[in-house]
């Protein structure tokens, strides 16, 4: 893993573009994620009935089954299920965004710090992040978001809790790699001062296991949050929530499929995509697989 | 005296690793400092940088540098010091330079972090490389893309752009091929004439060491040994152990028939 970051943005990006046409894998997972990002960004546009995915209720044109003019269907008050499913892509998108930011953002300044310096630090921090890694992360977001009020915010906060320890690891291990490598001697060497070293020296050449990790957690973090709302710990009536959208739908599952089918199988695209991606980056940006120039 | 260490003594925990008396390097010296690994001759040169104790070591006596004391001096000083005035060049050149950064950029920050302006530090890291006998276009190549020998001559320019009064070489020419080894010690000499640099050589290669050093310092189990004219130590050495580092090195015979 170390020997990743001794490649270059340049050589990297090369191998990126050169992999995207051989790995059919990533590529579709490349583009089906692009186009989650695509229709999340332009929910209002894309969606035909954009009021549907608010407050908006239509009760003389409930259940219906996919037609023309409702190609997912509606639900059980009259809303279009097509926008609520592209409004739901939003959601998802915005709780993984949020999630995997305060976890990089809290976990990778921890773990670089107790990787690089060791000693005492390392202790400390460590020993804290393993507090959080011993309780299984489901059951921890399942408590904390059962102790807030349910909300779409609250989910968010519950799922960020138990994510950032595993980045704070990740990123220690990478740190105290990077550490033991004659570049960094040569920077201290230089007179490059402790933190500047950490910025410019260790965290540049730690971070590429970090984006890997990053792109497959999206997938992981969409399941959560709908998992949390399909039991009713997070997003609430009438937010489009893909989770929250297939538990409304479960009673009517055997007489209006569509209900379920759709919100789910729109998780399941998501989380799909998320993982080709990033199980096509991890090997892109596998040194073993880089030709050396 | 240009460097001065007296009582130098290093240790990790109970254990003394180095215990030296004297070692001096005038200005425009080059001064080998030899014997087998694990002879303290590494931890030596860290703690010239002041970084023995970042590894954990426990540093005592005297190193100056133009008569300032450098042990027990603040780490904000030892920080200005290492790189422009005491410089480091290492056994794997190539890895000793951060792979995401090209020759250009790490001229321009290090020398930047030693205060030069943007437009002095691109002036000097030209003149350096003309210096070394290296075109100008290798600054915007990454340290993977350089030779051995290549990334080595690129570490020696950087510490004459950062106007290094003292060059540690620690065996700065033991990972490279022999005829790279050549080019390498010719390119120190000459480093020593034109700018008056003072060398502290580490190395293991007697031969490499008596092509090029003018003293010679042989250290054993942290002592030194022997020290002297580098002819009169490897012709006529005093001290067993120099006698047995001698004996030890492979000869060429010609016309030997296998």
């Amino acid at each position: 893993m170390t020997e990743v970051a001794a490649l270059p943005l340049v050589a990297r990006r090369r191998a990126l573009t050169r992999a995207l046409r051989r790995n059919p894998l990533l590529l579709s997972g490349a583009l089906i994620a692009f186009l989650l990002v695509v229709v999340a960004v332009f929910a209002p546009l894309i969606a035909p009935h954009p009021a549907d995915a608010g407050t908006a209720t239509n009760p003389i044109e409930s259940l219906l089954p996919p037609s023309w003019h409702h190609l997912f269907g509606t639900d059980a008050v009259g809303r279009d299920l097509l926008s609520r499913v592209v409004f739901g892509a939003r959601i998802s998108l915005r709780i993984a965004g949020l999630v995997l930011a305060s976890s990089i953002l809290i976990g990778v300044p921890l773990g670089l710090a107790a990787g690089y310096f060791g000693g005492w630090i390392d202790s400390v921090i460590m020993r804290v992040t393993d507090v959080f890694l011993a309780f299984p992360a489901l059951l921890l977001s399942l408590a904390l978001a059962a102790v807030l009020t349910p909300s779409v915010g609250n989910a968010t906060i519950a799922i960020a809790v138990t994510w950032w320890p595993w980045y704070a690891r990740l990123a220690r291990g990478q740190a105290a790699s990077v550490a033991g490598r004659p570049f960094i001697e040569g920077a201290r060497a230089l007179g490059v001062p402790p933190v500047r070293t950490l910025l410019r020296h260790v965290l540049p050449n730690s971070i590429t296991p970090v984006i890997v990790q990053a792109s497959l957690d999206v997938g992981g973090i969409i399941l959560t949050a709908a998992a949390l709302s399909f039991l009713g710990l997070g997003a609430q009536d009438p937010t489009p929530e893909w989770g929250l959208m297939v538990s409304q739908g479960q009673s009517y599952f055997t007489t209006q499929w569509w209900l379920v089918t759709f919100p789910g199988a729109a998780i399941l695209v998501a989380a799909l995509a998320f993982n080709l991606l990033g199980d096509g980056l991890r090997e892109v940006l596998d040194p073993r697989r880089i030709e050396r120039r | 005296m240009k460097l001065a260490i007296r009582d130098l003594e290093i240790g990790f925990g109970d254990r003394r690793v180095v215990e030296l008396a004297e070692l001096d390097v005038a200005a425009g010296e080059i001064v080998g400092l030899v014997g087998e690994s694990g002879s303290g001759k590494s931890i030596t040169a860290l703690a010239v940088l002041g970084l023995a104790e970042a590894a954990g070591a426990r540093v005592t006596g005297s190193i100056e540098l133009d008569g300032r004391e450098l042990i027990g001096a603040p780490p904000s000083q030892l920080r200005e010091i290492r790189g422009s005035r005491i410089a480091m060049i290492f056994q794997h050149p190539v890895s000793a330079f951060n792979p995401v950064f090209r020759v250009g950029e790490i001229f321009l920050r290090a020398l930047r972090l030693h205060g030069a302006s943007r437009a002095k530090a691109v002036e000097r890291a030209r003149s350096a490389l003309a210096e070394v006998l290296l075109p100008y276009e290798l600054l915007n190549r990454y340290p993977h893309q350089l030779s051995g020998g290549q990334a080595q001559r690129v570490a020696v320019a950087l510490a004459v752009a950062l106007r290094a009064e003292v060059l540690i070489a620690d065996e700065a020419t033991s990972a490279l091929d022999v005829t790279v080894q050549a080019e390498i010690v010719e390119l120190l000499a000459r480093l020593r004439e034109l700018e008056g640099i003072a060398i502290l050589f580490i190395s293991h290669d007697l031969a490499v060491v008596g092509q090029l050093c003018d003293r010679v310092a042989v250290m054993r189990e942290g002592r030194i040994v022997e020290t002297g004219r580098t002819e009169r130590v490897l012709h006529a050495p005093q001290d067993p152990y120099t006698r047995e580092l001698i004996a030890a090195v492979p000869r060429i015979t010609a016309g030997r028939t296998a």
